[in-house]
C-alpha cells in the first residue's frame, strides 16, 4: 500500500506587560492546541548554532500510512535522533496556552486594597544492497538508515530532485503534485532529507497507541523551520504551534512579521463557559486582520516562573530532555542559567507563506502572555456613596466588555449583549453566574542531553 | 547655490549640487534636501506606530533624539565647527528609532552617542568611514545581546512598499549620488531573482524579500549616504555591487540575520581603497553666489 506523504508542515519560532496588576487573577481556563484538529507542534531548542527540534503531529490514521519527509541541514547520526515523550509537548502547551482569568469585585463600601487571588494551577521492503544500488542510479544517496523507537528512519541526500522523487515514489511514498520544485530547491540548498515511517513490529513491541514525537539534534547556522513541503498539496490552511526555548530572550520570525495577540482584554463573564470558542474566534479574526501574513506571539516568558500559571513550569529535567543542553543537571532555573520560552502560533498556506520560516533570538526577555480577564461585579446591597457610584458605573463597564469582545472576535455585539443579559433599559443586571554552551569534549553534545 | 543653502552648516554632508551635479539656477529657492529625508523617516515612524504597532514608547523616541542632538552639539563645540547643524543628527536619530530595538533606555542613549560621535571620530581624508546609523547598529549588536534589529517588523503590504519607494525616490531625486542606490537595487534584485531562478523557487519569494521596509530604508536612506560612498561613479557602482554580493553571502551562505547591515559595515572599510584606485571629484558645495569653500563636513545623510 502506498504510504501517505505527510510532509511535515513545520519548521520554526515581546513585549512587556505594562499593567503590573493585570498579571494576577484567578486562572480559570486555557485554550490549548487541542482546539484544532490539524495542528502540528514543534519545540525548537537552540543556543548558538546548536538546535534540538522536536516534532509532533496529531496523526490518527493507520500507522502503516504514516510517513514524513523533513528537510534537515545536515546528515544526522543515530545519536542525533531521539524519540521524545509526548507529555513534554503537552506540558509546554498547557504551560503557555492563552488563558482566562477572573476577578471578583470587592465591596466598594469597604475601602481596602484589592486582594489578588492567585492562581492554583489546573490543573522498506527491498534488500539493503538492492535499495542502495537503485538509489545510486537515481543520484540519491542513502546516507544512513536507523531504527529508533517505533520509527524506521532514512537520511537521504540527492544530487537532483527528480531522482529523489523517483526514489520516493518507488519506495512507496505518495508525492503530491508540485512537490518536485520544492524538493529541487532544498536539494540545491544542500539540505538532506529525514524520511521516517513506522516500524510496525517495533511499535507493537513498544506498545504505544500513538506516534511519539521525534527529536533531532544538529549544529547548523540555519535557524529555520521548513514548511514549504507541507503547503504543496494541503487543502486549506494548517495550524502550527512553535515552542522556542532559548537562553536569552524572545524568538521572532525574521522573514514574516511577528505580532502579539491582543492581550489583557476585559471580556464579559459568559466567556468563561466558552473560552475555547472565544479563543478560536479571536484568533481567526486576528488572522483575517493581518491578511494571514503574520506569525502570532502567544507567550514569552522566562521558564523560571509564570503568573498566573496555567500549568507548572517545566522542570530542569524536562527542559534538558527537550534539548536545553546549556542547563546543568543540578542547577535550578533561578540560578544563572535560563530558559526562555516563546510560543508562536501560525496559520498558513502556500500562497501566504511561500517561504520557510526563519527565526532569530532577540534580547527581549520581557514577559508576555495572551490573557483575557473577566470581572464578576459586586452584588452586595450595602449603601454608601461609593456603592452608588459603583452601581452607576457598571452598565458602562459591561458595555465596554461587550464592545471589546465584539471587536476582537468579530461576534455580533447584539448577540453578546443578549448573552450578557444586558437590557438596554435596565440599569444593573446582576451577572449570571544567560548561559553559554558547555565546551565540547569527548562526548557529543546531543549524547549528553539524552544520557547516552 | 541659493540663499537657502546658507542655512546648511558648512560642508554638511547632505545632498546638494556638487561639482559634477547640476547647479541650481541662482536665486531659486530650494529647501534643504535633508528636510525631505526627515519628513520621509518621520512618516515611516508614524505609520509604524499607528498601523504596525511598533513597540516604541514616546520616551524611547525622546531619549534617542535627545542624545543624538546633544552629542552633535557637543562634538560641534569640541571640533569647533562654526554652526550647530541638527538636521543630519535628526536623520541618524530617526533611522536608529526605526531600526534599533532594545528594552534598555541606557543602551538606546549609548547607541545614539556612538552613532553621532562616529561621524567625528572615524574619518579618513575628510570622509566618514561608516554610515553613522549602520555603524551604531552594528557596534551595538556585536557588543550586547540586549540589542537587536527586527527585519520583519514592517510586514510586506505592497502598498506600504509602494509608499516607501515614493518617499525614498523623492529623497533620492533631490539627493546627489542616487547612482549608488540604483546600482545597489540592480545588483541586489539580480541576486535575489537569480537565486530564485536557480533554485526553481516561485518569484513570490524574492518579491517578499524585496517588500521589506528595512530593505527600503537601507537602500534609500543608508547606502545612499553621500559622505561614505566612493567619489567616482565607477567606484560607487563597484561599492554597490560589493554591498549586494556581501549581503547575499551573509544571508544565503552564512544564514545570518541583518545581512545588509553587516555587508555595508564591512564594505565601507574598502572605500578609501576604492577612492585610491578610482579617484573622483571631491564632495564640495557649488554656489553661484559665493566662492567655493572647502568641505568641513560633520553631517551625514543618515
Amino acid at each position: 500500500m502506498k504510504k501517505c506523504f505527510l510532509a511535515f508542515a513545520v519548521a520554526f519560532l515581546t513585549l512587556p506587560a505594562s499593567h503590573l496588576m493585570a498579571f494576577c487573577g484567578f486562572y480559570v481556563a486555557k485554550a490549548d492546541t487541542k482546539l484544532y484538529n490539524k495542528a502540528s507542534q514543534v519545540a525548537i531548542v537552540r543556543s548558538g548554532d546548536r538546535t534540538v527540534m522536536t516534532m509532533a503531529n496529531d496523526f490518527e490514521g493507520d500507522p502503516k500510512e504514516f510517513a514524513i519527509v523533513i528537510p534537515v541541514p545536515t546528515v544526522l547520526q543515530k545519536g542525533q535522533i531521539h524519540i521524545a515523550d509526548k507529555a513534554l509537548l503537552d506540558h509546554l502547551d498547557n504551560y503557555s496556552s492563552p488563558r482566562l482569568v477572573e476577578y471578583t469585585d470587592d465591596n466598594p463600601c469597604q475601602r481596602r486594597y484589592l486582594e489578588e487571588a492567585m492562581a492554583a494551577p489546573m490543573a522498506m521492503q527491498k534488500s539493503d544492497a538492492a535499495a542502495r544500488r537503485r538509489a545510486d542510479s537515481l543520484g540519491v544517496k542513502i546516507e544512513a538508515r536507523y531504527t529508533v523507537g517505533e520509527y524506521d528512519i532514512l537520511i537521504l541526500s540527492a544530487k537532483q530532485s527528480s531522482g529523489l522523487e523517483t526514489w520516493l515514489v518507488e519506495s512507496g511514498y505518495r508525492i503530491p503534485a508540485g512537490a518536485s520544485s520544492v524538493l529541487d530547491s532544498y536539494v540545491k540548498q544542500g539540505m538532506k532529507f529525514f524520511v521516517a515511517k513506522v516500524n510496525l513490529q517495533e511499535q507493537s513491541k513498544l506498545g504505544f497507541k500513538y506516534l511519539r514525537p521525534i527529536s533531532v539534534a544538529y549544529t547548523s547556522a540555519k535557524f529555520m523551520l521548513p514548511i514549504r513541503l507541507g503547503t504543496v498539496n494541503s487543502k486549506g490552511t494548517q495550524e502550527l504551534f512553535i515552542y522556542a526555548i532559548t537562553p536569552k530572550g524572545r524568538v521572532e520570525t525574521t522573514n514574516y512579521r511577528t505580532v502579539k495577540l491582543p492581550s489583557n482584554v476585559d471580556v464579559p463573564v459568559f466567556v468563561k463557559d466558552q473560552f475555547g470558542q472565544f479563543y478560536k474566534a479571536m484568533f481567526n479574526r486576528q488572522v483575517i486582520r493581518e491578511n494571514m501574513k503574520v506569525v502570532f506571539l502567544e507567550y514569552a516568558w522566562n521558564m523560571a516562573s509564570c503568573d498566573p500559571c496555567s500549568a507548572e513550569p517545566l522542570s530542569q529535567a524536562e527542559l534538558r530532555e527537550l534539548g536545553a543542553f546549556w542547563l546543568g543537571d543540578n542547577q535550578n532555573l533561578y540560578g544563572g542559567q535560563q530558559a526562555f520560552l516563546t510560543r508562536l502560533h501560525v496559520r498558513y498556506d502556500g500562497p501566504h507563506f511561500p517561504e520557510d520560516l526563519f527565526f532569530q533570538e532577540t534580547g527581549d526577555s520581557e514577559s508576555f502572555q495572551a490573557r483575557y480577564v473577566m470581572h464578576h461585579p459586586w452584588t452586595g446591597d450595602d449603601s454608601c456613596r461609593e456603592a452608588d457610584n459603583y452601581r452607576a458605573a457598571l452598565p458602562g463597564r459591561r458595555e465596554t466588555e461587550a464592545l471589546n469582545l465584539a471587536n476582537i472576535t468579530g461576534w455580533n455585539v447584539n448577540d453578546i449583549r443578549r448573552n450578557m443579559g444586558i437590557n438596554r433599559t435596565a440599569t444593573v443586571t446582576p451577572p449570571a453566574a544567560k548561559a553559554t554552551p558547555p565546551p565540547a569534549d569527548e562526548k557529543s553534545w546531543w549524547d549528553k542531553i539524552w544520557h547516552r | 547655490m541659493t540663499a537657502s543653502t546658507q542655512l546648511l552648516a558648512p560642508g554638511s554632508s547632505s545632498t546638494g549640487p556638487r561639482t559634477e551635479g547640476k547647479a541650481h539656477p541662482a536665486g531659486a529657492i530650494r529647501p534643504d534636501p535633508r528636510l525631505y529625508q526627515i519628513f520621509a523617516l518621520s512618516s515611516l515612524l508614524l505609520y509604524g506606530l499607528v498601523r504596525l504597532n511598533f513597540q516604541i514608547a514616546i520616551g524611547e523616541i525622546l531619549i534617542i533624539l535627545t542624545f543624538s542632538l546633544s552629542t552633535q552639539y557637543l562634538c560641534t563645540k569640541l571640533w569647533r565647527l562654526p554652526r550647530f547643524d541638527p538636521l543630519s543628527a535628526m536623520i541618524s536619530a530617526l533611522s536608529l528609532i526605526l531600526l534599533l530595538r532594545t528594552n534598555s533606555l541606557a543602551l538606546m542613549a549609548l547607541a545614539a552617542m556612538i552613532t553621532i560621535s562616529s561621524k567625528f571620530l572615524l574619518r579618513w581624508r575628510d570622509k566618514h568611514i561608516f554610515n553613522p546609523t549602520n555603524f551604531g547598529l552594528v557596534i551595538m549588536i556585536v557588543a550586547t545581546p540586549a540589542v537587536w534589529v527586527s527585519p520583519s517588523q514592517w510586514g510586506t503590504a505592497t502598498y506600504f512598499a509602494f509608499l516607501l519607494i515614493c518617499l525614498g525616490g523623492l529623497v533620492v531625486n533631490r539627493a546627489a549620488r542616487s547612482d549608488v542606490t540604483y546600482a545597489f537595487l540592480f545588483f541586489y534584485v539580480a541576486i535575489l531573482f537569480g537565486r530564485a531562478l536557480w533554485l526553481g523557487d516561485p518569484f513570490s519569494i524574492p518579491l517578499r524579500q524585496l517588500q521589506s521596509g528595512a530593505f527600503l530604508i537601507f537602500t534609500f536612506f543608508m547606502i545612499s549616504d553621500p559622505r561614505t560612498t566612493p567619489d567616482s561613479r565607477a567606484g560607487r557602482i563597484l561599492f554597490a555591487a560589493s554591498v549586494a554580493i556581501g549581503a547575499g553571502f551573509v544571508q544565503f551562505v552564512l544564514y545570518r540575520t541583518n545581512a545588509l547591515l553587516w555587508s555595508l559595515a564591512i564594505v565601507a572599510l574598502t572605500t578609501p581603497l576604492i577612492d585610491l584606485l578610482l579617484p573622483g571629484s571631491r564632495y564640495r558645495w557649488l554656489s553661484s553666489l559665493q566662492p567655493h569653500r572647502p568641505v568641513r563636513s560633520e553631517g551625514a545623510a543618515s
